[in-house]
């Protein structure tokens, strides 16, 4: 039993080095003086100075923060009303085709996606002279169409592990269905809604492939800026800028895990009581 | 109000709920005009002829109201050439290979995290958790970045090996078919790990105890055990890792060589660089039979609430 833990525990650490050891060395040469990335010329806030001085990469990033926060929040409207109509309509006529239509995005692979939407953009500007061009407005269709899936099935599971006593002791008090949902359902699903809106905010922000298929001249998001600077060499700011998004992800991680212990523990005292 | 009556009623409001039509409705409208239509538009243009022009190939209906003329072009020739040229063939099979083999050993590195968080209670549990999550928060494509800044020539690993003597001169990993492999490992750890530590959380000690008291060995009671016991989250996990690895376009992109070959950067050459609209299409309507169909028919039989 003895030499099994031992053995667990070193594959376990050597994993968890796999993990980290890249970023680390990331965090390390974004503060390396040297232009040439694996010579150390000493401590240095250079690239940081040289990242905020890039407008090109400040652009991107604003376009992709402004897409990111579009997109998420009509998904999360989207999703939740699938997530809904999967765990509370009760079985329907064309319940497994409901379902397979809302997860179907999940399995598909982003550059049939991608070129997918991009031929019915082509094709309905042709038609219908919408959208012209494309840009921030197919950009955020595009996104919102993949993170509803993710949304509907994070309620959806949220719902069906929820006691249905609370909604049916309003529904026995007279509620009618709009105030049953927004004063009953909402509040207790509202733990799926945040993450299921954080969780699409990072998929939108993080998506090249798509992206690059429905995005016009000029609408560069900040991984397609990203991807071509990596493309061509040497990238000293890159490291700034992925050390400070691994910064603010790492506080955003910290935060959550500090507000959940801390509701863990106001339940088990209200448990007390 | 008799009782049949009432009973009508509710059937007869039950019948056109104009709210559940419209909560329902409203997903589906959308996912119908952004997700669906488009496979029909991307079979369409896969039957049409490319061109030089803005869009790049010949709609297959021409309609002339003035001459009262009508026709319809069907050109067959981009599946043909799809199925002709080896090359194509290759791509998919190689697709396949690559993500079967980055899947194996997605498990083998995921399995001792996801015991160890496992057996760890408490706030270490907590913590170990959010350690494998924390990198999947992060942007993707800068973690790929990672593993190149990390592989390459004169990079860190090649560094500390020739710092420590174990090689005389810098090893070649970078564009390569391993580094692919570490690149989808990587990405998709967290995938694989999640499904097996509630696999792993839901198993009881005690019949690991009760195998070896029995005369397991500790790999017997592995073997005969822990394993079968935690295959449901070996399954899911695969599968979570083998969908998106077998499209994958940007790791083999930015960490494979040129003669890495995966079916997503055949499509995305084929649409950026040679700019063949028709073809692009082809090879994803070829890609959604032959790879996506499968993968949904497996994740329906498998049930639908685990595999997410």
């Amino acid at each position: 039993m003895q030499t099994k833990s031992r053995f667990l525990t070193i594959t376990a650490s050597l994993g968890y080095l796999f993990l980290y050891a890249p970023i680390f060395s990331l965090i390390i040469y974004s503060f390396n003086k040297s232009k040439l990335v694996t010579v150390w010329g000493g401590w240095s806030l250079k690239w940081y100075s040289e990242l905020f001085e890039n407008d090109q990469i400040i652009d991107a990033a604003l376009l992709s923060l402004k897409i990111a926060f579009i997109s998420a929040s009509l998904a999360v409207v989207l999703g939740t009303m699938a997530g809904f109509v999967l765990s509370r309509f009760g079985p329907f006529k064309g319940k497994m085709i409901f379902s397979g239509w809302v997860t179907a995005p999940l399995v598909m692979p982003e550059v049939i996606t991608g070129l997918s939407l991009l031929l019915l953009f082509v094709a309905m500007e042709g038609l219908f002279g919408w959208p012209s061009g494309r840009g921030t407005s197919t950009i955020i269709i595009a996104h919102t169409t993949f993170c509803l899936a993710y949304v509907a099935v994070i309620v959806q599971s949220r719902l069906s592990s929820m006691d249905e006593t609370l909604e049916e002791a309003a529904m026995d008090l007279g509620a009618k269905p709009g105030s049953l949902f927004f004063l009953v359902t909402l509040p207790l699903i509202m733990p799926a809604i945040i993450s299921g809106w954080l969780l699409s905010f990072t998929l939108s922000l993080d998506d090249l492939v798509i992206a690059s298929f429905v995005s016009g001249p000029g609408n560069s998001t900040l991984p397609m800026v990203i991807f071509s600077k990596v493309r061509l060499g040497v990238t000293p700011e890159v490291n700034a800028l992925a050390t400070l998004m691994i910064l603010v992800v790492a506080l955003g991680v910290i935060g959550a895990i500090y507000q959940m212990r801390r509701q863990a523990t106001m339940t088990v005292k209200l448990d007390e009581k | 109000m008799s009782m049949t009556a009432k009973l009508q009623k509710y059937n007869f409001i039950k019948k056109v709920n104009w709210g559940r039509t419209f909560v329902a409705g409203v997903p589906a409208f959308w996912l119908g005009l952004f997700f669906f239509v488009p496979f029909l538009v991307v079979f369409k243009i896969s039957l049409s002829e490319a061109t030089i022009a803005i869009p790049p190939y010949i709609d297959l209906l021409d309609v002339d109201m003035e001459e009262a003329y009508i026709s319809l072009k069907i050109n067959l020739g981009n599946y043909l050439f799809l199925f002709e040229d080896d090359f194509y063939l290759d791509a998919y099979l190689s697709s396949v290979k690559i993500a079967v083999v980055s899947t194996f050993f997605t498990l083998l590195v995921a399995f001792p995290i996801a015991y160890a968080i496992a057996k760890a209670d408490g706030s270490k549990r907590v913590l170990l958790l959010a350690l494998v999550i924390l990198p999947f928060w992060t942007s993707f494509l800068l973690r790929v970045y990672a593993w190149m800044e990390f592989l390459k020539k004169n990079g860190l690993v090649n560094e500390f090996l020739l710092t420590v003597g174990i090689i005389d001169e810098p090893l070649i990993m970078l564009q390569t078919d391993f580094a692919v492999y570490i690149g989808i490992v990587y990405t998709y750890l967290p995938f694989m790990v999640l499904p097996l530590y509630s696999a792993l959380e839901k198993m009881d000690g005690t019949l690991i105890e009760a195998a070896q008291d029995l005369g397991c060995k500790p790999m017997q009671s592995f073997f005969l055990v822990t394993l079968p016991l935690a295959m449901p989250g070996v399954i899911a996990g695969c599968v979570l890792v083998f969908i998106p690895a077998v499209g994958e376009f940007v790791i083999p992109a930015l960490l494979g060589g040129a003669d890495t070959l995966m079916i997503g950067r055949v499509l995305w050459d084929e649409f950026f660089l040679n700019r063949d609209w028709p073809m692009a299409s082809a090879v994803a309507i070829v890609m959604l039979v032959v790879l996506v169909l499968p993968i949904m028919l497996i994740r329906n039989s498998q049930g639908k609430g685990e595999a997410v």
